[in-house]
């Protein structure tokens, strides 16, 4: 066996985007060594694509007058279908305006209040309040009952990243990029790091670590049509799983953005229905308030999406060679606010699509864009089943969405858990003793160069990893989007089966060497097929409609049977998922109706008792 | 226009193979409708060659990871419509940049270095005071700041620059692009005396031969010009109250 570097470290993120950079700042701060893993430079991570913005009930604009940490709390329970953990979410809620305020003291350039009257694009005049001059404004975005959304122009995710970073180089924090975690490490107790591959060079390291922190964000990958950037693959939940001792909560809960532009797919974001712009169909019909009369372009994305797809499914899409769409007009609002607030979006229309949507109409259809599932945390961050192990952000499931994720929440989500589960890390760290056997280390990097070897030869076959790849992002695609059913589902899980045991077999083409991209995907692939299944196969099994998750043979909330989080265990050479539940933690407001969307006014009534714990 | 028939010359070398020696590889492929170079890389590579190395992200001209020389000008990949191409198309990869292989570079690792240099972070005595409502800032000085914060480190004005090709240590466009983000933000009490001793010099906004390649390569379209004018006078300034 080749001579293998081994780093050794207190705490170990996986992954620099900014869950992750703000959790190693605040464990750097506390005076641990830390390094941050990442498949790419920090500043090219999936978070830098944020365009929207970043809730917190700061209340100084206008139309987010009143606004406080209850009423953000409220709408994030309500958003979620009543699937989150309360106790995360008033945790959170409270923690946001702290989180806007530092990173504004760090350097975010947030868009801030200016004084005077100004009209809508709805007509209605109003005045921002002289004495809130210069504070951080915030807009509106859907399932909020306030204007809370706080953003910098048309590039939040861009300045937050930046500035994360900035604090990161300044502290002085290690970050190893284009290093990919492969494996984790443990000893069926607890977890001692990870063997990486590094993507310069193709050598193995192992990361030692009292503490290891998963950051990795989510699988949108996993789905042909995704909004999200090439990286996300589902890496960190992937190698959690494989311990078979750690479980995936609710991977079932995926969401659509209703705008991503076709056919391309990149996102054109929330900001722009915020703003004022409004969805048209094939006969240029403004056709959301027949459906949602209270919120209309503003209701929550999983009902914005479903009432997409149900208006074209009534013949009202426009046909195209890449399947209907519909229309995002945004021209009513002026040349002058599209070219600064939303001119991310400008550039992508013009770029992408030939199109100014100054003039002219924008095609859009829903498209996959986040993952509320993940890797099953407790309040602190802590992974279930292995010690010394955390999770944040997208490719945790802490649980603050539930079954859907309100826009504007994803970026604070980032940053607030960065707060609070790093410094969760910290106190952790500070009370371990690193011990661990050599040899633990040895064999845990023999194992993944035996696996490197065999797809190398081709030992087990000569399958295509990026054949199986897109086969299985066209299961997903097919049976389990939008809207959902038995037989679909049945079928998705067989589809993937059969796709896990041909990724037993993969074999490359090439010899391999360095940082070959192909035997990258081959690492991956069979990792995101069990993913795909995790989703399918508790899909499957969820008989009942939940935010996100909308079953056409289940069409309702059903809170006596379903009120409960799935988790996903991977036992070793199993074919499915075990799937386990438990309790959603209700603290403080019980199950109701939402207040938009079809599925949850009245629950369980007339339900057949479906679901239970079958595994 | 779409059922051209495209060639592709890619550069090709993998340092971590010693048998290997930089070269050009043809490749032909059939043109789709909206084609641009990430669609077409990602289809010779699963079709074709899957050793190919090349880096994308958000394949949404975001996060600055593609750039390349495509026909000979420093562009981002990802948002490079075939159909703005003559049918031969050749792919290089960035200059100035340490080579990872084929069209991949590393601009991680330069770019971490420039904010090193310039400390590019905001230098202040103040403690944050999770308690007390924001400090209020102007929305025109935010605005003003985050124009020159949306550099997306894509590299492409360093990779076209004279100066950066001849001198290593230069920070080019996109470095005195983030001094100047630093010297329009209120909250960073530099003064231009400590900016001086950063980037006062021929490494700095004084290695400059004002050639301007930098401004029509930047494919977010920076008033880099502008920028880098503001930063030497306010260097001169420094320079001659020394």
């Amino acid at each position: 066996m080749m001579n293998h570097h081994v780093h050794v470290t207190d705490v170990l993120v996986i992954g620099a985007g900014l869950a992750g950079e703000r959790a190693a700042i605040e464990a750097s701060l506390a005076g641990l060594d830390v390094t941050v893993l990442s498949l790419v430079p920090p500043r090219r991570s999936h978070s830098t694509a944020a365009q929207g913005g970043m809730q917190a009930s700061l209340g100084n604009c206008a139309m987010g007058q009143g606004d406080n940490p209850d009423i953000h709390f409220e709408d994030t329970v309500k958003g979620s279908d009543w699937g989150c953990d309360q106790d995360v979410a008033r945790l959170f809620c409270e923690t946001a305006p702290i989180a806007v305020r530092q990173m504004a003291h760090w350097g975010v350039p947030w868009s801030r209040v200016v004084a005077g009257k100004r009209k809508l694009p709805s007509g209605k005049v109003i005045e921002e309040p002289a004495e809130n001059e210069g504070l951080i404004t915030a807009r509106d975005f859907g399932g909020t009952a306030k204007w809370r959304t706080c953003y910098t122009a048309d590039g939040t995710g861009h300045t937050l990243q930046y500035t994360m970073d900035s604090v990161v180089i300044k502290l002085g924090i290690t970050v190893h990029d284009r290093m990919e975690a492969i494996s984790l490490i443990h000893d069926g107790e607890k977890c001692l790091g990870a063997v990486a591959r590094c993507l310069r060079t193709g050598n193995l390291v192992a990361y030692v670590a009292k503490s290891t922190v998963i950051a990795t964000g989510g699988y949108g990958r996993l789905y042909t049509a995704s909004t999200n950037a090439v990286i996300n693959e589902g890496t960190g939940m992937s190698i959690a799983l494989d311990t078979g001792l750690v479980p995936l909560g609710n991977m079932e809960a995926v969401q659509f953005h209703p705008t991503g532009l076709v056919p391309v797919w990149i996102l054109i974001t929330e900001g722009a229905r915020g703003d004022g712009g409004y969805l048209l169909d094939k006969n240029l019909h403004r056709f959301m308030p027949d459906y949602e009369p209270k919120k209309k372009e503003l209701a929550s994305r999983d009902v914005v999406s479903r009432r997409m797809i149900q208006h074209i499914r009534k013949g009202y899409g426009v046909d195209s060679p890449y399947g209907p769409h519909l229309w995002l007009d945004i021209r009513h609002l002026g040349a002058k606010h599209i070219n600064t607030n939303l001119r991310e979006i400008a550039n992508i229309c013009r770029n992408f699509r030939g199109i100014d949507p100054v003039k002219e109409l924008i095609p859009v259809r829903p498209t996959q864009h986040y993952s509320m599932g993940g890797v099953r945390t407790n309040i602190d961050g802590k992974v279930y089943g292995l010690k010394n192990l955390f999770a944040l952000g997208e490719a945790a499931c802490w649980d603050l969405h539930g079954f859907n994720r309100l826009g504007g929440n994803s970026l604070a989500e980032t940053i607030v858990s960065g707060m609070i589960v790093g410094r969760k890390v910290a106190e952790h760290t500070q009370g371990v003793t690193l011990e661990y056997s050599g040899k633990l280390i040895q064999d845990n990097l023999a194992q993944q160069e035996e696996r490197i070897n065999n797809l190398i030869r081709g030992k087990n076959g000569k399958e295509n990893p990026y054949k199986l790849r897109n086969e299985m992002g066209q299961v997903l695609m097919d049976y389990v989007g939008i809207f959902r059913n038995e037989q679909g589902l049945k079928t998705a899980v067989a589809k993937l089966q059969e796709l896990h045991a041909r990724a037993q077999k993969i074999g490359l083409q090439t010899d391999g060497r360095g940082p070959s991209p192909e035997l990258s995907q081959a690492l991956r692939v069979p990792g995101m097929i069990r993913l795909a299944l995790c989703i399918a196969y508790g899909a499957l099994q969820r008989k009942e409609s939940r935010g996100s998750h909308a079953r056409e043979d289940y069409p309702k909330r059903d809170d006596v049977n379903w009120l409960k989080r799935t988790l996903a265990y991977w036992p070793e050479g199993a074919e499915l998922p075990k799937l386990d539940y438990e309790p959603v933690k209700i603290t403080e407001l019980p199950p109701g109706d939402r207040g938009y969307g079809e599925s949850s006014a009245s629950s369980t009534q007339d339900q057949p008792a479906g679901g239970g714990n079958n595994g | 226009m779409a059922n051209r028939q495209l060639t592709f010359n890619i550069f090709r070398y993998n340092p971590t193979n010693p048998k290997d020696k930089p070269h050009m590889q043809t490749y032909q492929l059939q043109e789709t409708e909206g084609m641009t170079i990430f669609v077409a890389l990602n289809m010779i590579r699963e079709e074709q060659d899957p050793s190919l190395m090349f880096d994308f992200v958000c394949r949404a001209a975001i996060c600055g990871s593609c750039g390349m020389l495509i026909n000979g000008k420093p562009r981002l990949a990802c948002r490079t419509l075939t159909k703005d191409l003559p049918p031969e198309i050749t792919l290089l990869p960035l200059p100035v940049f340490k080579l990872i292989g084929d069209l991949s570079v590393d601009t991680g690792t330069w770019f971490r270095h420039i904010s090193l240099k310039t400390e590019a972070w905001i230098h202040t005595d103040k403690e944050f005071d999770p308690r007390a409502q924001e400090e209020r800032m102007d929305n025109k000085t935010a605005y003003d700041i985050y124009e020159a914060e949306r550099c997306i480190e894509c590299g492409c004005c360093i990779a076209g620059c004279l100066t950066a090709n001849l001198r290593p240590e230069f920070l080019g466009a996109a470095g005195l692009n983030r001094v100047a983000r630093f010297m329009v933000d209120p909250r960073d009490k530099r003064s231009a005396k400590d900016y001086f001793e950063v980037i006062g010099s021929d490494e700095g906004t004084f290695g400059c031969y004002g050639l301007m390649a930098c401004e029509d390569n930047c494919p977010m379209e920076l008033p880099l010009q502008q920028q880098l004018a503001f930063v030497r006078r306010k260097m001169a300034w420094a320079g001659l109250k020394r």
